[in-house]
């Protein structure tokens, strides 16, 4: 679709082929589940037994990047997977969509510790958030349901309106997850001096890093 | 040997076969859940098997030693979260032991920590039968089991307020007291659930491609097994017959009646057919504790641990004040340290706790079965062909939340 | 204390004398700490001896005390079979301490990930690398100078 993509204004025609081509896309969303933990579980529940909300929606679980349309990030991500989610995202084809599942997916959940990311936004785009630990099928199934009401209002042949939100996009770049790059490790003696620091006279990390942060235009 | 990031490497050797390293990679269906394992292979042989955990490390033993004994309970819920009752259930056991407060304990709150673990128990076998079984081919076994559970889940719905991370245990008893209607809903549950069992052993247990897959698959000797650290099913399928609660009974198992099933030969059709008959006598236990099941509190009658009913608290200021500190100081405990366990669905569970005399751990070490019956994926794939390695991680009923913690 | 564990207490006691630098009983579990030295050859014994008989290894782990000398301990917890008692054993170290993967083959991986998490290195484990952080990482987590949500890509706490 490449050369017709995003090129035309809005006319009657052109909302029509484009709700066409979103009700393709919406009513056959093949999920790919990057299951890591126990939300993983309530994605099976929700898939089969009592609540098949696989078949009903026209979805079917696939394996493979390759196959998929929607990456369901179920579950914690730590430092050492984020890597591995970053290249499966990448190696899905457009067009693609990503629902974080459940509160360690969206912000690191009550895992805010050395390995953990806080929130896989920080590293691959997310559509719809849902919220949970786990989230019951029920609230994964109205998640699914609102990125299909997202897709219905998507626009393919149309032109795109301008995206201002600068915090929405992914700011981490995953390379430098791994690596804290730091230099002397503290000792024990370190770890006695901090018993007697005083907090308030130096400034906090944010004061001293303000202005590095990376720019949108930063890969 | 040239390499690519998540490709295949090859590389020939001398009698002229070509070895090749497959990345079974921490994204993928068979491994429930993200466990890489790197496989060396010379065409349908495995060479070499390296499993890599970590990919869900999570860093809760660190998290743990900034937290509130009482506060840690939601933590351990997502360690086994197939059955996280029981982790909550090790982890109180553990922290009552440190406190020496396990003989204030109800009785209604001993008798139902019991039918509710044992209730766990059932539900954990059931996701291994339906992904083992799924794993292996027969994708119908994971639909009948996924039904089952879901009545077990609604039990604990009904109790705890959620489906699966239930935190329903506290230290000195359980949150609270089970709602009405909880007893028929599990009467009804043991009533139904050996007819709905037979119907998964006749669709599995005499079926010729499952027996092929898993007869004389992942054989594991007795003293293999023991030395490489098993407990649980993986252990008594070869033929040991060790179960802590037969053999250091905690809570009120030597009251009960029920067998252990034990197996011979050590491979995954053993295991299978042991875990198939726990179900089976975790369901004959509860049947059991349903009728001895005693009327009374569920709360310890400590004040140092329980907080005060909600009546008190909101109208006497003494009971606020405790409520308060408790929630806000946590409690001071003995200095020592202590390790508590219970026979979890996947094998010992144990918490090793280190107390300096205040409200939060010193060290709290998670003894996870999962974690140590992984290490012997190696001895058995090696020499076997790679689809038996499937079969092995099913067998061993692994659930990643608990080896990574 | 249980009979056994009472014999099996006595037997070490006799057979390592000096090495033995205390007993404790709490809550009914008994813990023995030793000095380094012995740790390799104590738990070769408390394997192979009939009457301690202590055949399976439960955990392996540490616990760090940085305003020690000797800043780490290492645990071991283990349980016999046939006569169902288990056991604890101690002893301090800095950095280095002999390996039970000779003895039990499944100290292997619980030394792994307490050589990932607070830097203890074993003496003759076959196979001591990473376990649980990715292989590159610096640091290690466990330990009471690191901070809880790690260091960030700028090398800062937090």
């Amino acid at each position: 679709m490449g050369v017709l993509e995003n090129k035309f204004s809005d006319n009657l025609i052109t909302t029509t082929v484009d709700s066409l081509i979103n009700w393709g896309h919406k009513t056959s969303m093949w999920p790919l589940i990057m299951g890591t933990a126990c939300c993983a579980i309530e994605m099976m529940a929700v898939g089969y037994s009592r609540f098949d909300v696989l078949e009903r929606f026209g979805m079917l679980y696939r394996f493979s990047p390759r196959q998929s349309d929607v990456m369901l990030v179920t579950g914690t991500v730590t430092k050492k997977m984020a890597p591995v989610v970053k290249t499966i995202y990448d190696q899905m084809s457009e067009p693609k969509w990503v629902i974080a599942v459940g509160s360690c997916a969206i912000s690191g959940n009550i895992y805010n510790s050395y390995s953990t990311l806080q929130g896989v936004d920080r590293i691959i785009p997310v559509d719809v958030y849902v919220p949970g630990c786990p989230p019951i099928p029920e609230a994964i199934t109205y998640g699914i349901m609102e990125l299909q009401r997202q897709i219905e209002s998507g626009r393919r042949l149309r032109k795109k309106v301008p995206v201002t939100d600068v915090t929405a996009q992914p700011h981490e770049n995953v390379d430098l997850i791994r690596r804290p790059g730091r230099v002397g490790m503290p000792t024990a003696q370190d770890y006695a001096a901090h018993l007697d620091d005083d907090v308030l006279s130096t400034p906090s990390t944010y004061q001293q890093l303000e202005g590095s942060f990376p720019k949108k235009s930063d890969d | 040997m040239q390499e690519t990031k998540f490709g295949a490497a090859t590389e020939e050797n001398k009698s002229g076969a070509k070895r090749m390293r497959l990345n079974m990679g921490p994204q993928h269906p068979s491994t429930h859940g993200v466990l890489q394992i790197i496989l060396d292979l010379e065409g349908e042989t495995v060479v070499r098997c390296d499993p890599v955990p970590g990919y869900l490390h999570r860093g809760s033993e660190k998290l743990a030693e900034n937290k509130y004994f009482q506060q840690i309970i939601p933590l351990t819920d997502r360690l086994d979260y197939l059955s996280p009752f029981n982790n909550n259930l090790a982890y109180v056991m553990a922290v009552e032991k440190l406190l020496g407060i396990e003989d204030k304990i109800p009785d209604r709150a001993v008798w139902l920590r019991l039918i509710l673990s044992e209730l766990q128990r059932i539900a954990s076998h059931l996701i291994w039968f339906g992904t083992h079984v799924m794993d292996i081919g027969a994708i119908t076994a994971f639909l009948y089991a996924m039904r089952e559970r879901e009545l077990i889940l609604d039990i604990f719905e009904m109790c705890s307020g959620a489906r699966l991370t239930v935190s329903y245990a506290r230290i000195g008893g359980l949150m609270g007291d089970t709602p009405p209607g909880f007893e028929e809903k599990v009467l009804d549950f043991v009533k139904i659930f050996p007819e709905r069992h037979a119907q998964y052993m006749k669709l599995v247990t005499k079926n010729p491609i499952f027996m092929d897959r898993t007869v004389d698959v992942g054989v594991v000797t007795a003293e293999d097994a023991i030395d490489m650290g098993f407990t649980g099913p993986c252990l008594r399928g070869s033929g040991v017959n060790y179960d802590i609660r037969k053999r250091e009974p905690y809570l009120t198992y030597d009251q009960l009646d029920f067998d252990v099933p034990v197996g011979t030969k050590g491979d995954a059709y053993d295991r299978y057919l042991l875990r198939m008959e726990e179900m089976l006598q975790s369901c004959r236990i509860v049947e059991q504790a349903m009728k001895k099941l005693p009327k009374g509190p569920v709360k310890a009658d400590d004040p140092k641990v329980t907080l005060p009913a909600k009546e008190l608290a909101m109208s006497q200021a003494e009971a606020m004040q405790r409520h308060f500190y408790q929630v806000i100081h946590g409690f001071p405990t003995p200095v020592g340290e202590c390790y508590g366990k219970i026979e979890a669905s996947k094998g010992e569970l144990g918490f090793y706790i280190i107390s300096d005399g205040s409200s939060h751990p010193y060290r709290l070490k998670i003894r996870a079965p999962s974690f140590v019956n992984l290490q012997s994926l190696p001895l058995m794939t090696e020499g076997r062909m790679v689809s038996d390695v499937v079969t092995c991680i099913g067998t061993l009923d692994i659930v990643l939340g608990e080896i990574d913690r | 204390m249980q009979e056994s564990l009472q014999i099996v207490v006595q037997r070490v006691q006799e057979k390592f004398g000096e090495a033995v630098l205390g007993v404790t009983e709490f809550r009914d579990e008994v813990t023995v700490r030793v000095k380094r030295e012995v740790w390799r050859e104590l738990h070769e014994f408390l394997k192979l001896d009939p009457d301690c008989n202590f055949n399976l290894c439960v955990d392996v782990t540490a616990a760090d005390y940085p305003l020690r000398d000797q800043r780490f301990d290492i645990v071991c917890h283990m349980l016999s079979l046939n006569k169902a008692h288990r056991l604890r054993t101690k002893a301090a170290t800095d950095e280095r301490i002999a390996s039970l993967a000779p003895v039990w083959r499944t100290a292997n991986w619980e030394e792994r990930e307490t050589y990932d998490l607070f830097g203890v290195v074993f003496e003759g484990h076959p196979d001591l690398r990473r376990i649980m952080m990715p292989e590159d990482w610096e640091g290690y987590p466990l330990r009471k100078d690191y901070p809880l949500e790690g260091y960030d890509s700028q090398g800062l706490p937090g």
